[in-house]
């Protein structure tokens, strides 16, 4: 008996785990991303792949190059900066300049993320930051959207993609009249909604048969990549269903007030990246809420303001900031919000 | 009110299922331990007050026989595990660590090991309720399901509260475990006389005695035995843990809480484990002490796993070469996984309040890094006291300890794990808290 020699290891308990790691959720994320990212590479052909390389290397450099700079251990590998990318590029319109793209990713982790101090630290989406950045610093570009479906468009790269940095992007308006099959009006159906009073088929709208945003065009396929994730547990469901219901809500009080001049709730629901941002934007977890009450206020919250911007602000990509706006509240609602735990005494004990 | 079992299974919100590794030992039939060659029995074998020793070195002691005694009302008789030799009353390596007093018997190996038959049987209906609380207290007998609290000061219920429902806690909810498994199979009319002798000391009309559903064969071998007025009844709940905490299973039994920082007996409840009684039931009538007990050994790398009645004081070293014990380096729990404490030392021995010796090999021990909290709110969705652990862990990392007790219930975390088994990030959650509540006594003691 007696082995002296045995050697003991010491834990605290528990002793037992059973969780995915970090790196695992981020690469599952990646994979719900990619049946979106051949969608819009199958609709927009090779400029919309050449724009989601540009976000998600520029993303994972930036990343690799703080990592670097701060002498920490390079985490790339945990995917969380490829999730930034592929969320941010499909943010973007088809024909953005990859220039600008490649911009939009430093931004996004630079300032999105390490500036807080990395991942988990975040008070924004990182994605949305960095579309923030570049919506402001180039408007014309991230407004500029050509068509879907375009004939050659596996051959052609839509013009304004290769622009040379700081070099004005050749305009798409000819090239687009060219590759038009049927009168394409440059704009997305939010626009046309907006601007010229032109409702698009909602049907059209869920199925992606629609100019917009590389990867947000078509909900049905957005809703199953969500299910995927929803179904390994990596994506918390109460924060998209929260998002949909406070759109829904609001907009159908709007809805109530004047058919004619609101659109409907489903238009609402299907248009404009709402579906895309409420499954992958609003549900990032770092920057939204952990208590129950929490989710739901933010995504209550994030879906009554896209309809109130979009109806009422200058804007029609108003889910963006809407989300930006509910990242910025998080700490707050959190306070407010917290659990009743069990056992919990009627009369809140008082201090003495 | 309880809105969980309106839907199917008895059980309370929250929690986790981890792997149960049971089959290993449920099916195996207690075995009697032989006696180790030395015993260590620490004075400090609950909690309260240690007993104080009361034999001298040198001297011999017969199984059975008052070694120390109880210290005052938080403090529980000490009864010689073994017949044999005082070797020495010294300090030994206890489980948390460090080392505390212990008198240290050489066996007599050939002494036959006979406890001294009772001259007098005793019936506890012609008992008062004093008279068996005191009797309870008199066996040395402590919480069994891992607590090893006094089982007569929880018997002695405050006179301005009234029981109204004994819970007898037979969940079992750690992976591995299965000694109240064996228990209740196999002591089935100790428990029963046990149940009925703690049903006298609390004055409760009703006890209910609560088992996961993976144990229905306990359910079938103990509903013949139950008197028939229905004032014993078995119930199974959700195999989930920790369903055997008794908040959860006073929530999911009968769907009471116990408030905040309360005992049970606030809301008329009562929880005993189920070994517990039936140790009750088996050592009262016989007026002998606890000096053994069911423990499970299991895990990896062992020849014999399962459930041996073990002398208290029985060294690990002992046991694990019992038990086949082949490997090189392990980890050594006592307890179960989720809750067990870690053993630094061959040395350390079996106490009253240990239920299982858990041999985990070094696949299990591997650590991975510990990384930023993602907000995943996964630990949210898995406590079972709906704390908020992602802020209180951020709290931890801050430093801020009075902010997580003020304003976060750091106090209401009994410490059950779950968060720490969901977490991505792999954060020490659990220990944190620990730390923290630590910290916080402290700092309470100097603020005075
Ligand atoms: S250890 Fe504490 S905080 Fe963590 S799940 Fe259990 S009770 Fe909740
Ligand atoms: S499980 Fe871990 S990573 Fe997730 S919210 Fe809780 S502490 Fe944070």
């Amino acid at each position: 008996m007696a082995k002296s020699d045995f050697k003991i290891d010491i834990r605290t308990s528990p002793y037992i785990r059973k969780a995915p790691t970090v790196a695992q959720i981020m690469r599952n994320v990646v994979y719900a991303l990619l049946p979106l990212a051949a969608y819009s590479v199958y609709q927009f052909g090779i400029s919309a792949l050449a724009l989601l390389l540009a976000t998600t290397l520029s993303c994972m450099a930036t990343e690799h190059f703080f990592c670097w700079m701060s002498g920490k251990k390079s985490t790339i590998l945990d995917a969380s900066a490829a999730v930034s990318g592929l969320l941010l590029a499909m943010t973007l319109p088809p024909g953005f300049p990859l220039w600008m793209a490649a911009i939009a990713g430093f931004t996004a982790i630079a300032m999105g993320k390490t500036l807080f101090g990395g991942l988990g630290f975040n008070v924004f989406n990182p994605a949305l930051v960095g579309r923030a950045f570049v919506q402001a610093a180039f408007p014309v570009s991230i407004t500029t959207w050509t068509p879907e479906l375009a004939v050659n468009r596996f051959v052609e790269f839509i013009p304004s993609t290769l622009a040379l940095p700081f070099m004005k992007p050749a305009a798409t308006a000819e090239w687009t009249a060219q590759v038009a099959v049927d009168g394409f009006s440059g704009a997305t159906p939010l626009a046309l909604m907006k601007f010229q009073g032109i409702m698009t088929d909602a049907y059209d709208l869920f199925i992606g048969n629609v100019a917009g945003s590389a990867g947000e065009t078509s909900s049905l396929l957005i809703l199953v990549c969500g299910a995927y994730l929803v179904y390994k547990n990596m994506l918390d469901w109460r924060i998209p269903a929260a998002v949909i219901f406070g759109t829904v809500i609001s907009a159908e009080l709007f809805y109530f007030l004047d058919p004619s001049k609101y659109p409907s709730p489903a238009f609402m629901v299907f248009s404009g990246g709402l579906m895309f941002a409420a499954v992958f934007m609003a549900s990032d977890m770092v920057a939204s809420p952990v208590t129950p009450l929490g989710i739901f206020v933010f995504g209550f919250l994030v879906g009554a303001l896209t309809v109130i911007i979009r109806l009422f602000g200058g804007l029609t990509e108003a889910v963006m900031y809407a989300i930006l706006f509910g990242n910025a509240a998080t700490p707050i609602i959190e306070t407010y919000t917290q659990p009743r735990i069990y056992g919990a005494r009627k009369k809140a004990k008082e201090k003495s | 009110m309880n809105l969980v079992n309106l839907f199917g299974k008895k059980t309370f919100p929250h929690g986790i299922h981890p792997d149960e590794y049971k089959t290993e030992t449920n099916a195996k039939p207690t075995r009697r331990l032989p006696f180790a060659p030395e015993i260590i029995v620490h004075l400090a074998q609950n909690i309260g007050k240690p007993a104080k020793a009361i034999v001298f070195k040198g001297q011999s002691v017969t199984r059975g026989e008052i070694i120390a005694e109880a210290d005052g009302f938080m403090s529980v008789p000490i009864h010689a595990p073994v017949t044999g030799i005082i070797k020495e009353i010294d300090i030994a390596p206890n489980a948390k660590g460090g080392k505390e007093p212990a008198i240290i018997i050489t066996t007599s190996l050939d002494s036959g090991q006979q406890v001294p038959e009772p001259d007098s049987y005793n019936d506890y209906q012609q008992m008062s309720r004093e008279e068996l609380i005191k009797a309870v207290q008199n066996i040395g007998m402590v919480g069994l399901g891992g607590a090893a609290f006094p089982t007569h000061v929880k018997m002695s219920v405050p006179a301005d509260r009234t029981i109204h429902t004994v819970l007898i806690n037979g969940c079992e909810c750690e992976p591995f475990l299965t000694t109240d498994h064996r228990v209740m199979l196999e002591n089935i009319d100790n428990l029963l006389l046990g149940i009925r002798i703690a049903m006298k000391c609390v004055a409760a009309p009703k006890a209910i005695i609560g088992i996961e559903d993976n144990k229905l064969n306990v359910l079938a071998a103990i509903k013949p035995h139950l008197p028939s007025d229905g004032s014993i009844t078995i119930e199974a709940v959700e195999t989930k843990y920790p369903q055997g905490a008794e908040k959860m299973l006073a929530y999911s039994l009968l769907g009471i809480e116990i408030p905040s920082g309360g005992l049970p007996s606030e809301v008329g409840l009562a929880v005993f484990n189920v070994a517990t009684l039936a140790e009750i039931g088996a050592l009262i009538p016989k007026g002998q002490g606890l000096i053994e007990r069911v423990i499970t050994i299991t895990g990896d790398d062992l020849e014999k796993p399962g459930n041996y009645l073990t002398p208290i004081g029985t060294p690990l070293r002992y046991l694990l070469d019992y038990a086949g014990f082949k490997g090189t380096e392990a980890e050594l729990i006592l307890g179960g996984p989720m809750m067990g404490m870690p053993a630094r030392s061959l040395d350390v021995p079996i106490t009253k309040g240990t239920g299982a010796v858990l041999v985990l090999d070094k696949r299990a021990t591997k650590n991975d890094d510990i990384l930023p909290c993602i907000k995943c709110t996964q630990c949210l969705q898995v406590c079972p006291i709906n704390l908020n652990p992602s802020e209180l862990g951020l709290l931890a990392a801050k430093r801020q300890y009075d902010v997580m007790e003020e304003k976060y219930h750091l106090n209401d975390c009994f410490e059950c794990g779950c968060c720490s088994y969901v977490c991505p990030s792999n954060i020490p959650l659990v220990q944190y808290f620990r730390i923290a509540k630590v910290l916080n006594r402290e700092r309470h003691l100097q603020n005075g």
